[in-house]
């Protein structure tokens, strides 16, 4: 489905991605796993084109985005849920949730299946959305996302300052659309938030991905997790 | 005359200083706002408004009425297409990056005005107002014209208004605002955005010419003075703050027509500017400005 190879990407005059790859598959969760700073966030820019990208391919169900301007790309059905949420903070969750609709010009039926994920939002349509809570901004960023439609879904830390019963609610969305058949690309500091929902495990390291394991071989062996990621 | 009288005719004034104010500002504050574009030229905007109104005006010699509307229409569009010209040939290529932009915009202020000086010349020149009503008050007769151009100016604010917070572009040029880079997550072509803004902000400022020169008339050096009226409200009210530019314009307008009539222009001028400072030295943000993130 969403297929990253080779992927060169500069900040400046340094090189933050050095032959990046990667692939997701239709109805799975790749989990992105490194220390801060290894390019996780940076790839998933990347692929929305928010980060300039130098040699390399993207691919989506075959065609390639790479030279594809950003607003062009989540029109071919990849919704982002950044890191920090990122909410157009000044207006109402209704108007955030209009902007993922008109993205793709979705139909009614998908912010009606949004909603009925996300509840709590249909309650506060009203409401600014710099003024909801942490756990209720993160379902705003995802549910506007999904509001896109989308075949691929990136994730940026969408755990980050939760509490407990917030993230089990996360996660349980993360699954339902794996099951709807999404590709999902999860960026994720704890381990242990994703270890139950993530098919397979990509550790990044110095802006390349070092080795790609399915969750079995991580279970297994829990030791591989500090040899690359330096917690566990 | 006596001072109930005399209020009441400077208030008249700075009434439509203030209409006239409150639509170029919101020209200036539209494009800060949205593209964070600090438009030196704004004021040239405004002066091609009314020299290109006086054009337009002078080629119909039927009722002055045909001339003043067709100019209205005309103009604002003919400036409107020279701004986004610009935009695409200028801004654009610069990124819109907050400093070179500035630089940018002298130049493109120098270039309107001398072309317009090498073009139209160095004279004053009157549009004549659509139509002559005297209103008889007890004390004084005050142009009905005036009172339409602020009504006019009413009008376009609640359309303003209207585009911005019910439509679907309003909608896409709040969340460019906000936050460029989500916008173009979600599918929104900032660029296309931008020229449109950069159009728009030109156009109201325009509209506001066409309004005012009949009263005032069609010069090449008319665009100084609205240019630092329109920072001292965008500044004041908070930038892109619609509300904060509506009521610092109405602040301002006000005050200055008041403060001229009893006083002088200049005394008027005096007194904005310090307000600008004390707003600048004690609320950054401005009266109605969001703090910046």
């Amino acid at each position: 489905m969403l297929e990253v190879s080779d992927l060169d990407v500069y900040h400046g005059s340094s090189k933050t991605l050095q032959g990046m790859s990667l692939t997701v598959e239709k109805g799975e969760v790749l989990c992105l796993l490194g220390r801060n700073g290894a390019g996780k966030t940076t790839t998933l820019r990347a692929i929305m084109g928010l980060a300039t990208a130098g040699a390399g391919s993207i691919r989506l169900d075959g065609t390639e985005i790479s030279a594809l301007p950003a607003h062009e790309r989540p029109r071919l059905g990849i919704g982002y849920v950044p890191q920090g949420r990122r909410l157009f903070s000044e207006l109402t969750v209704r108007e955030n949730l209009e902007i993922g609709m008109m993205t793709r010009r979705s139909p009614q039926r998908v912010l009606d299946e949004t909603l009925s994920l996300f509840p709590r939002l249909q309650e506060r349509l009203g409401q600014v959305s710099g003024t909801l809570s942490g756990g209720e901004q993160q379902m705003l960023a995802t549910a506007r996302a999904l509001c896109i439609d989308p075949k691929v879904i990136l994730l940026d830390e969408p755990t980050e300052g939760l509490m407990p019963s917030m993230i089990a609610t996360i996660r349980d969305v993360v699954v339902t659309l794996r099951n709807q058949g999404k590709a999902i690309l999860l960026v994720e500091q704890r381990v242990e938030a994703v270890l139950s929902i993530a098919d397979r495990f990509c550790f990044v390291e110095n802006g390349k991905a070092q080795a790609v394991m399915p969750v079995e071989a991580l279970r297994a062996d829990p030791s591989l997790l500090s040899r690359y990621v330096g917690v566990g | 005359m006596a001072f109930g009288p005399f209020l009441l005719l400077a208030t008249l004034e700075g009434l439509l200083q203030a209409a006239v104010l409150t639509l170029t500002a919101l020209g200036l504050s539209l494009v800060f706002g949205v593209m964070r574009v600090v438009n030196v030229a704004h004021g040239e905007f405004y002066m091609l408004g009314a020299v290109v109104a006086w054009w337009v005006a002078s080629m119909f010699s039927l009722h002055p009425a045909v001339g003043f509307f067709a100019a209205l229409v005309i103009s604002p569009l003919i400036v409107g297409a020279i701004a986004f010209a610009s935009e695409r040939l200028i801004l654009k290529r610069l990124n819109y990056d907050p400093e070179s932009t500035i630089v940018a915009t002298i130049g493109m202020l120098y270039i309107i005005q001398q072309t317009v000086l090498l073009t139209y010349g160095p004279d004053a020149r009157p549009v004549s107002a659509p139509f002559y009503y005297r209103i008889q008050l007890p004390w004084f007769g005050y142009s009905g014209y005036n009172l339409f151009v602020i009504a006019a100016a009413i009008v376009l604010l609640l359309a303003v208004w209207f585009v911005l917070s019910r439509t679907r572009l309003g909608l896409i040029m709040r969340a460019t605002q906000f936050d460029r880079e989500m916008a173009q997550a979600f599918g929104i072509p900032i660029e296309r955005v931008y020229a449109f803004v950069f159009a728009a902000g030109a156009m109201l400022a325009a509209i506001a010419a066409v309004l005012i020169v009949p009263i005032r008339q069609a010069h090449y050096l008319m665009g100084l003075d609205p240019l630092l009226l329109s920072f001292i409200v965008v500044i004041l009210g908070g930038l892109g703050s619609l509300r904060g530019t509506v009521i610092a314009a109405l602040l301002i307008g006000l005050s200055d027509g008041i403060i001229s009539v009893f006083f002088s222009p200049t005394l008027a001028k005096i007194i904005s500017t310090l307000l600008v400072t004390l707003v600048l030295v004690f609320k950054p943000e401005g009266l109605f400005g969001a703090k910046a993130r």
